[in-house]
């Protein structure tokens, strides 16, 4: 038997060690990606859920989701796009494209989110009559430490706020981290996104907003300790809002809802 | 047999990795947070030291000894992505939590240790349980500190309100340093103590002795 330490047998040992390393690696990828996917798609489904406000423990996700149509909108002039399966249309991976994607300017990027994709995905919720119930925006912007990502649940009218959750950020726990504290995100529900003359207008307040405070409707109140935390929320709401986001689209969505209401 | 009753549950108090051997200490600063984050850590990181324990010994007279630590960290690694996968697969949230640590087991220093100095000398069947062993010893520590930083930080234990905090209208003031990693330290230093004072064998000889105190007037 050929000696153990001769360059002839350290090769081969390296070689079959990865060889049957790889397989197993790959074996165990390949099997157990179409349930990771699955996990994937139904994480955020309970997040697009979560903001719309609907939930019902006697129902499953996807039946519930299936109140929800995926529609996909183009940024720059806020009409929707027809395209097949939009439910297969990434956001985060379009931004980075250089196709898809477009670069964005220090001083329009005040989200920070520096590359942003030319389409965006909506979903629109119904109710059980199959009319338009609310309109759900995915919204991402830099926090202290990280992109926050969340969803932004509208009304009908595209101007009062539903509901703000974020499903994925690493803001500080117990600081930054309480936008996850339902008693703040339960401030959201009633405030107006824009102002009387159209402006994105969301704006932090330090201290209780009550119904004294001047403006109150588009005024939040700042999370004690995490004031970068709580001016990121600022900054991406009135970039989400802004010409840049989906400006364009929300005043599509005023005109008809003031057409629809006459 | 006692032999390996010894192996399996001498590392948990006796000969802890964590404790004793101060091996492994940045994961159990990042992933005691919550209960249920470390359960799975602890999990995945005996799983991990157990098999890769079991595949180096079972192929020790194989390895040369120039590439030793290039295959027993070829063997870890593969191991570390199957668990992060399988935690992708059926407990997604928790994988979420645990992010960048599970392939992070990878560097812990107990796997390796533990390949090196265990399972290159001895038959599979015993590197096995030790490796077992040694994540038991591991978990014993991370479960420890993880009741102490949820109950005491969170006020819950595995995500379950156990103090009402002030925030929701209860009485318990929440301590938020004990959500912060450093806090893991202060914590793991305690039972190091707590241990060391219950078994004085496993306290260090000093290294240094002090000299014997010299007088002002001595000094001129």
């Amino acid at each position: 038997m050929s000696n153990k330490e001769s360059v002839s047998k350290t090769i081969t040992v390296a070689a079959a060690v990865c060889l049957v390393c790889s397989i197993i690696v790959s074996t165990a990828a390949v099997v157990l990606k179409p349930k990771q996917q699955v996990n994937k798609a139904l994480d955020k489904k309970q997040n697009i859920l979560a903001a719309a406000g609907l939930s019902d423990p006697n129902k499953s996700v996807d039946e519930l989701f299936e109140q929800i149509e995926i529609r996909i909108v183009d940024i720059a002039s806020g009409d929707y796009v027809d395209v097949e399966d939009p439910g297969g249309y990434d956001q985060r991976k379009a931004a980075k494209d250089p196709e898809m994607g477009v670069i964005l300017d220090g001083d329009i990027d005040i989200a920070g989110i520096k590359r942003q994709a030319k389409r965006a995905t909506v979903y629109l919720a119904k109710n059980e009559a199959g009319e338009l119930d609310s309109i759900i925006l995915p919204v991402h912007g830099y926090g202290l430490w990280s992109t926050l990502y969340g969803f932004l649940a509208l009304e009908v009218d595209g101007n009062t706020i539903k509901g703000l959750g974020f499903y994925d950020h690493a803001e500080t726990p117990g600081l930054g981290g309480e936008v996850d504290n339902p008693k703040w995100k339960a401030q959201w529900p009633g405030k107006k996104l824009f102002d009387a003359e159209g402006n994105p207008a969301i704006t932090l307040y330090k201290g209780t907003v009550d119904s004294a405070t001047p403006n109150a409707e588009v005024k939040f109140d700042t999370l004690s300790g995490a004031t970068i935390t709580s001016r990121g929320v600022e900054n991406l709401m009135r970039y989400w809002a802004g010409d840049h986001g989906f400006g364009p689209y929300l005043q599509n969505i005023h005109k008809q809802f003031a057409k629809e209401g006459v | 047999m006692s032999d390996k009753k010894e192996i399996l549950l001498g590392p948990i108090f006796d000969n802890n990795p964590i404790a004793l051997q101060i091996l492994g200490i940045c994961s159990a600063l990042a992933v005691t947070s919550n209960l249920n984050t470390t359960l799975t850590m602890c999990i995945a990181l005996t799983a991990v030291t157990a098999f890769s324990n079991l595949f180096i010994s079972a192929i020790r007279n194989q390895i040369p000894s120039s590439i030793r630590i290039i295959v027993q960290m070829t063997i870890i690694a593969s191991l570390v992505i199957v668990v992060d996968q399988i935690l992708k697969a059926f407990a997604y949230s928790t994988s979420k939590q645990l992010s960048v640590f599970v392939g992070l087991i990878i560097t812990n220093c107990i796997v390796m240790g533990r390949a090196e100095a265990f399972a290159m000398k001895n038959p599979p069947s015993v590197s096995f349980i030790d490796g077992i062993g040694n994540g038991l010893g591991y978990s014993a520590i991370l479960l420890g500190l993880g009741v102490v930083r949820e109950l005491f930080g969170a006020g819950k234990l595995f995500g379950i309100e156990v103090f009402q905090l002030i925030n929701e209208g209860g009485w318990y003031n929440p301590n938020g340093l004990l959500l912060l990693p450093p806090s893991a330290f202060f914590l793991i230093g305690l039972f190091i103590w707590a241990i060391r004072a219950w078994k004085p064998k496993q306290v260090e000889e000093k290294e240094y002795r002090l000299a014997p105190h010299s007088r002002t007037s001595e000094a001129f």
